[in-house]
């Protein structure tokens, strides 16, 4: 099988548009529960009441130890035979949100763990509210600790966004099956989504390298 | 007037059979002894001997196994219900400590704020102050501790003993009735012991605050303390002035631990 350049000029433009406006923007929303509702439930988890600390652990647990698929399969066709329709998007952008919320959670779980006892006891000392604390002092610190760890599990959930094929979201990788199953020329496609994958994901996380040399000084 | 033993009436501070363990470690063997306002007292004994502890029980850093804490005339421990006192929530204990400010061995100044920030942070989001209020009243103390030049700096930029200055200047933000210092020139370098303790002997001649001081500097305590007790396994062995206890104890086990004290300088 030789390579074909006018058959990859071809398919380009359309992995590019797909992978702009799905890929990224997959990547950009599902990002965004990740990481707040990753505190969310890392500050769950960590509360006094065993109501809510145990039954947040055990839901990390179980979300982290079931493939992405066989979610994304549950949320979409199981939820859709108990009347709750969700579009192929939305749920995929749901599931990955969730499920890299829940490695988020631990990411926050060890950068909480990693601020000193005596930053604590200071804001004792001074009588700052337990919200002023996390606002104020405890968070701040945090966010500078985990900003690499948290970049990479960005970094893994944007390279997870084809298995969004498993409920049709016409995202890049696809597109790029969608030209295979055309032409049966499945080569030019896939090579060209995986270097769109790479030229998008090396440049992040050298730039997160930067940042997290950046916030350390 | 401060004076060596405080009423039960008018005492800032009284433990009232204290007693604290750690799992089965006692560290307080039922502490009792009351503390004047305006009073400095300075707690010397061995490592272990229960000092730091006290200091963190009237701080709401631990909680307490047995016995009552009274501060100004209330329990700290405790809240009233019925006329009957039971265990106070962490709550309660946190908001009737508020008169009381600690310095800590290791400054533990907020990395993420600059100087003033820190200073600044207590009296606007606790006392409600405006920024300006506090602003000004920060640079005052941070004059007074010889740091104000420093105002805009991160503490990561600051030696020990520059944080240190820092970390009583904030201490001293919240106006606090009581001081707790907490082995405060530990963990600096020699060199840098001098200026901390010079700033404190401000603060003791020109200020009325009560303080509660944990230190191995026996001159300092000498030249600024009403009253030193000797603890050793979570009990007080002795307690008087400066003056009797540095020069003329009562019991060998102050005399053993002084002379170990003095010898390793």
């Amino acid at each position: 099988m030789t390579w074909r350049w006018d058959y990859a000029r071809d398919v380009l433009p359309d992995l590019l548009v797909a992978f702009l406006q799905f890929t990224l923007g997959i990547t950009l929303a599902a990002g965004v529960i990740a990481v707040v509702l990753g505190l969310v439930l890392a500050l769950g988890r960590r509360s006094d009441n065993a109501w809510v600390s145990r039954p947040t652990f055990w839901l990390i647990e179980f979300i982290r130890s079931t493939p992405i698929p066989i979610q994304l399969f549950f949320v979409y066709f199981g939820l859709a035979s108990a009347g709750i329709r969700l579009s192929a998007l939305v749920t995929g952008i749901l599931v990955l949100g969730v499920h890299y919320a829940c490695y988020m959670a631990e990411v926050y779980r060890a950068g909480i763990d990693a601020i000193p006892k005596g930053q604590w006891e200071a804001c004792t000392a001074l009588s700052l509210s337990p919200q002023r604390t996390w606002r104020a002092v405890i968070l701040p610190q945090v966010v500078r600790r985990i900003v690499p760890s948290a970049g990479n599990q960005i970094i893994a959930l944007f390279k997870e966004t084809p298995f969004l094929i498993v409920v049709g979201v016409g995202e890049m990788v696809y597109v790029a099956q969608q030209f295979g199953s055309a032409t049966f020329r499945f080569t030019e496609p896939l090579t060209i989504a995986g270097l769109i994958f790479l030229a998008a994901s090396y440049p992040t996380s050298v730039l997160m390298r930067r940042l997290e040399a950046r916030l350390a000084q | 007037m401060p004076s060596d033993t405080a009423t039960k009436t008018d005492a800032i501070i009284r433990f009232d059979d204290v007693v604290k363990k750690f799992g089965d470690k006692t560290v307080l063997a039922g502490m009792n002894f009351s503390v004047a306002p305006g009073e400095r007292v300075t707690l010397i004994g061995p490592s272990g001997s229960g000092k730091t502890t006290i200091l963190r029980l009237l701080m709401t850093l631990e909680k307490i196994t047995d016995g009552v804490i009274w501060v100004n005339g209330k329990p700290l421990t405790h809240e009233e219900k019925n006329g009957q006192l039971v265990p106070a929530s962490e709550k309660y204990s946190r908001e009737r400590a508020r008169t009381i400010g600690m310095v800590f061995q290791q400054f533990n100044l907020f990395p993420n704020m600059t100087v003033i920030e820190n200073v600044i942070e207590a009296p606007v989001s606790v006392l409600g102050k405006s920024k300006d209020e506090a602003r000004q009243h920060a640079l005052d103390l941070l004059d007074k501790v010889g740091m104000k030049d420093f105002a805009d700096g991160h503490p990561t930029q600051l030696s020990g003993g520059q944080q240190q200055r820092v970390a009583i200047a904030r201490a001293c933000a919240m106006g606090p009735d009581v001081l707790l210092l907490d082995e405060v020139t530990s963990a600096l370098d020699p060199e840098l012991v001098v200026d901390v303790l010079n700033v404190l002997r401000d603060i003791a001649e020109t200020t009325d605050i009560t303080m509660l001081i944990v230190t191995h500097e026996m001159h300092f305590a000498r030249d600024v303390s009403h009253r030193v007790m000797m603890f050793d396994q979570g009990l007080i062995v002795e307690d008087g002035t400066p003056e009797k206890i540095f020069n003329d104890p009562d019991h060998e086990r102050t005399r053993t631990f002084l002379r170990a004290v003095l010898e390793e300088r």
